[in-house]
């Protein structure tokens, strides 16, 4: 059992999340309550990790944060080191791989509330912040949690983006789905297999959760 | 009291466009006025004084859910002026606009739009939310009380009645202390037997209230019994504001009394007018009727004339004929049916041919006539009921040469 890789696992999935949680949350409520000429091209933009591979979105990356490039040369100036290779490229790319996961669940979530219901908000002199607050918060509650137990499971599974922009450097970009690839590798099934069932444990438990909060609030509200 | 017809810059009152009404800019009411061309077409005028009942009647598709969109200020029209009990909403000629919650309404949606999330109470306290808290869930209470629902004060909407769920809409609205409430066709989502008590307590909960009210329903019936004033809006214009009755009576045109599902709408000449016995005599095919003194119609015009079925009288069929009644007709009962408390009969008239007059009647006359389909009758029109309109084509009247 690498603790090592579990531990950087956990903690790329926890940086992402906190990342990608606002930037859901605008993006999915811009995206449910305006319409804009384009809004399909944007949309599928964003999609697009869903369907390609990860290891072609890796590539990319790779190619882009490298000092081959501007952005490369210029992130490498100014962070010290380059992204690729890094902890904080393997933060970056998980981002980017996971911005549908995070947006769409959350999109859905809004879209799903009566537009009387915040209409209704304004009529009781609820400002749109408040409105927000108040009233879309609370609704799309399930939603969030969604996007928020996708993000972090889908990150800490995550294993072609990681390896084509991380390596596998040890405490630095060795995920836990790198290291499990490592220890089949290696022979080393026992390992293999320990650290497959703690994963597999872990998602069944995030993931049951999520339904289980969407469930509460169906029965209690309807 | 000022009466505008022009309404500054851009907003002058085309009277050839049909809705030649006036609006009372410094009433104590809602005074309402909205011109735009997308995305619906509207022109719209009215007011609603404080106290009053306005209902804002028409077809689906007519515009009256962006009317009253636009008096909350979840709807902008091009060209609108908004003003409630002093308080300007809108003025676009000044390029004044007050968003939703900067205005004080109380509005009751179709659905009632009640927060899922919250219990019947904290939906009222959200109103509510300018008061301290304490005070603020006292008072929900209180409102709570004055609309019957005592006790279910913790329940959240989804384990509500529809009658219950539309009273805690109507607290919710009215916790604000709005200044014009807002019902938009608050009975569609309830039965019918709800839809009944709930009217007897709207009707009821109207003589505590003192701000404006407007209604919106597409159902005549329920607009007559609950509101004071009808306001008749047709393609996004308003066609005629005024008593249910009144409105009933003497419709400005044959499109608002076909509005009105007037039954007894048909084409005629004007023949000539009688001042000294205050008669204006009508030809309509072939037949002269004599009609209420309507002067504003020349002789030799073509006009439009309805009579509503209740003024259309059954001559006492066992007895004879004392042959002095007014525009005396006769025919055979095409079609009888009996309502609760009254029958209707279509008389299908001997002369002119091709005819059929709707007539109401209490069921104990009908019965004491032994009316019934296929029966021979003779039927009086009142004078005083024929109530004359400008010619407009009627649809599915395939006779262009009407007498």
């Amino acid at each position: 059992m690498d603790w090592e890789a579990l531990l950087l696992s956990m903690k790329l999935s926890g940086c992402t999340v906190l990342v990608l949680l606002p930037i859901g949350l605008l993006t999915g409520r811009w995206l449910a309550y305006h319409h804009f000429y384009g809004k399909s091209a944007v949309q599928a933009l964003l999609a697009i990790p869903l369907v390609l591979p990860p290891t072609v979105l890796g590539y990319y990356l790779l190619i882009s944060l490298g000092n081959a490039t501007v952005l490369g040369r210029f992130l490498e100036r100014w962070l010290g080191h380059t992204l690729v290779f890094s902890f904080e490229g393997l933060v970056v790319a998980s981002i980017l791989f996971n911005l549908p996961f995070a947006i769409q669940p959350i999109q859905r979530a809004f879209e799903a509330i009566p537009r009387e219901l915040r209409e209704a908000g304004a009529c009781c002199a609820m400002t749109p912040a408040k409105v927000f607050w108040r009233i879309e918060l609370p609704l799309s509650w399930p939603g969030i949690v969604s996007a928020v137990v996708l993000t972090f499971a889908h990150t800490l599974g995550e294993f072609g983006v990681v390896l084509m922009v991380g390596g596998s450097i040890p405490g630095e970009t060795k995920t836990i789905a790198i290291a499990i690839y490592d220890r089949v590798q290696a022979f080393d099934n026992g390992a293999a297999a320990s650290m497959s069932a703690v994963l597999l444990v872990f998602s069944l438990v995030t993931i049951a959760l999520s339904y289980a909060v969407g469930d509460y609030t169906k029965r209690r509200y309807g | 009291m000022r009466w505008v017809t022009i309404l500054r810059d851009g907003m002058v009152d085309d009277s050839n466009a049909g809705n030649a009404m006036r609006l009372d800019i410094d009433g104590q009411g809602v005074a309402v006025r909205l011109r735009q061309a997308k995305p619906i077409p509207l022109d719209v005028t009215f007011n609603c004084q404080k106290g009053e009942m306005l209902a804002l009647v028409g077809p689906s598709g007519s515009g009256k859910t962006t009317v009253l969109r636009s008096i909350v200020g979840l709807h902008q029209s091009e060209q609108g002026f908004v003003k409630c009990q002093e308080e300007l909403w809108q003025d676009s000629s000044a390029g004044h606009f007050l968003a939703a919650h900067q205005r004080k309404v109380g509005m009751v949606f179709q659905n009632y739009a009640l927060f899922p999330h919250l219990t019947a109470i904290q939906n009222v306290q959200e109103s509510l939310a300018h008061l301290p808290k304490q005070a603020g869930s006292e008072y929900a209470k209180e409102i709570l009380s004055r609309v019957h629902l005592s006790g279910l004060e913790d329940r959240y909407p989804k384990t509500l009645s529809g009658g219950q769920q539309q009273r805690v809409a109507v607290a919710r609205a009215l916790a604000r202390e709005p200044k014009v409430l807002l019902l938009d066709e608050p009975f569609s989502a309830v039965d019918q037997v709800t839809r009944r008590r709930l009217y007897r307590e709207l009707a009821e909960l109207r003589r505590t209230l003192s701000m404006p009210i407007i209604l919106v329903t597409h159902d005549l019936e329920e607009a007559t019994l609950l509101a004071d004033k009808l306001c008749i809006l047709h393609k996004g214009v308003t066609l005629q504001t005024g008593t249910p009755l009144d409105v009933a009576a003497h419709p400005v045109s044959a499109t608002v009394a076909r509005l009105m599902d007037q039954q007894n709408l048909f084409v005629a000449h004007v023949v000539s007018h009688n001042p000294q016995a205050q008669k204006t005599l009508i030809r309509w095919r072939g037949v002269v009727l004599e009609a209420n003194y309507q002067p504003d119609y020349l002789p030799g015009v073509k006009v439009c004339w309805m009579i509503q079925s209740a003024n259309v009288l059954l001559h006492r069929r066992h007895r004879p004929s004392n042959g002095e009644r007014e525009n005396p007709l006769s025919g055979i009962v095409a079609s009888y049916t009996v309502l609760s408390e009254y029958a209707i009969a279509q008389i299908a008239c001997d002369a002119p041919e091709n005819v059929v007059i709707t007539m109401t009647l209490p069921i104990h006359v009908a019965r004491r006539n032994d009316l019934g389909q296929g029966e021979q009758v003779k039927i009086s029109l009142l004078a005083e009921g024929i109530h004359l309109m400008p010619f407009e084509k009627l649809r599915g009247d395939k006779s262009i040469n009407v007498d």
